[in-house]
């Protein structure tokens, strides 16, 4: 925690404990950044322009994820939210760093039907795009995916690209309460434009919530415990960024209904042997 | 986290140790003592951080929220190459203007 929740008796053993680390640094390296790099050595992405998708699994569309840019709550149109979905399971059933192994090994299972989380061969890991193909009100499926920005072993947070249906990020977390173990899954949001702030406000909303919801039960039912999901939501901004109403150029909803319109042509050029597929499916 | 200010337009708080999502309430109590009238840029002066995961991130956000909605500048400081290449990579780098030193962040903030 915090620097000023220290006592005196834990400073000086921490200057101590800094004293004996100085003595086998390089020069010009401060005991903070050496601790600082060991924790953090693993834990966060590098530093990217622009995402790259490694491998394409079978039956994934990559139409809006490579070469994007991410895209935090900064750079998002619609109200800014903060969800909070929150589980308790009983401690002696799993501990929070067991969780979160799971969790990360397992992820797409605890995902509602209809959607499909493709997962990076390599795991849930920091730095990884996944790809995900998501449904939405009116059977219309949407292409998109995210970045593992950061993974430890208590929590990890995917980030989202541009044209996701909103700009920012979802922590994952465990941790131990009371005797319980909390499941913990966080939004912070805007909606990416004006149409997918439009959608949020229309049901969108609601189906989020009832996905993450959907997703918290399944983790707890697989520990073997029923239990209701703790739901908290909080507007951070009431105030929508006009100037980032441009952000529908790389709406996601827009170009994956366009793909899906074009999937007879595709097919039909295909046929005819004129050329290959116009996206980058591999199915 | 102290907070000090150099100028009556600028306040800095200096964080230290951890910044995470269990700091929010150290975080949002140094903002409210730096958020004096007539403050109209806060100056983040991370050279005593000595880690911060995305729990922290999304509390800076937070805060750059609630200053915008005050008319508030955000600037920073102190940060560690490591460091940057988070603000970077999360861009919180177009919202918050990152500076080598305390002098250079107050002069950006137009309080030297």
């Amino acid at each position: 925690m915090s620097a000023e929740g220290r006592t005196e008796a834990e400073a000086t053993a921490r200057a101590d404990a800094d004293e004996e680390i100085r003595e086998e640094l390089p020069s010009g390296v401060s005991p903070g950044e050496a601790r600082e790099g060991a924790r953090d050595a693993t834990s966060w992405a590098k530093n990217v322009s622009t995402l790259e998708v490694a491998d394409v699994p079978e039956g994934a569309v990559n139409i809006n994820v490579e070469g994007k840019r991410l895209a935090s709550p900064i750079q998002g149109f619609g109200k800014m939210w903060q969800k909070t979905y929150r589980v308790r399971i009983p401690g002696e059933r799993v501990s929070p760093t067991d969780l979160i192994a799971l969790w990360k090994e397992r992820f797409p299972e605890f995902w509602p039907e209809g959607n499909r989380f493709h997962a990076p061969l390599t795991g849930i890991s920091p730095g990884e795009v996944a790809l995900i193909n998501a449904a939405l009100p009116g059977g219309m499926k949407l292409s998109t995916g995210v970045m593992v920005l950061y993974a430890d072993e208590e929590s990890f947070t995917l980030m989202t690209p541009q044209g996701h249906m909103f700009a920012g990020w979802i922590t994952f977390s465990s941790i131990a309460r009371e005797g319980d173990t909390v499941a913990q899954a966080q939004v912070l949001m805007r909606a990416s434009d004006p149409i997918f702030e439009l959608g949020l406000a229309l049901g969108g909303h609601r189906q989020e919530d009832r996905f993450w919801e959907q997703t918290l039960t399944a983790l707890a039912a697989h520990y073997g415990h029923e239990v209701e999901v703790d739901t908290q939501v909080v507007c951070v901004d009431r105030k929508r960024q006009w100037r980032r109403a441009s952000n529908v150029w790389h709406s996601s909803a827009i170009r994956s209904t366009m793909y899906t319109a074009g999937a007879p042509l595709r097919w039909l050029r295909q046929k005819l042997g004129r050329g290959s597929a116009g996206g980058k499916s591999t199915a | 986290m102290e907070v000090r200010q150099p100028s009556e337009s600028a306040s800095i708080i200096d964080i230290a140790g951890d910044v995470t999502s269990a700091s929010e309430d150290v975080l949002m109590n140094a903002y409210g003592r730096a958020s004096g009238a007539g403050v109209t840029s806060l100056v983040l002066n991370f050279g005593g951080l000595d880690y911060m995961n995305s729990g922290g991130i999304g509390l800076l956000v937070t805060l750059l929220v609630r200053a915008q909605r005050q008319r508030q500048r955000i600037l920073a400081f102190g940060l560690s190459d490591h460091y940057r290449q988070i603000f970077e990579l999360t861009r919180l780098d177009d919202a918050v203007g990152i500076h080598d030193t305390e002098h250079e962040a107050l002069a950006a903030a137009g309080a030297n």
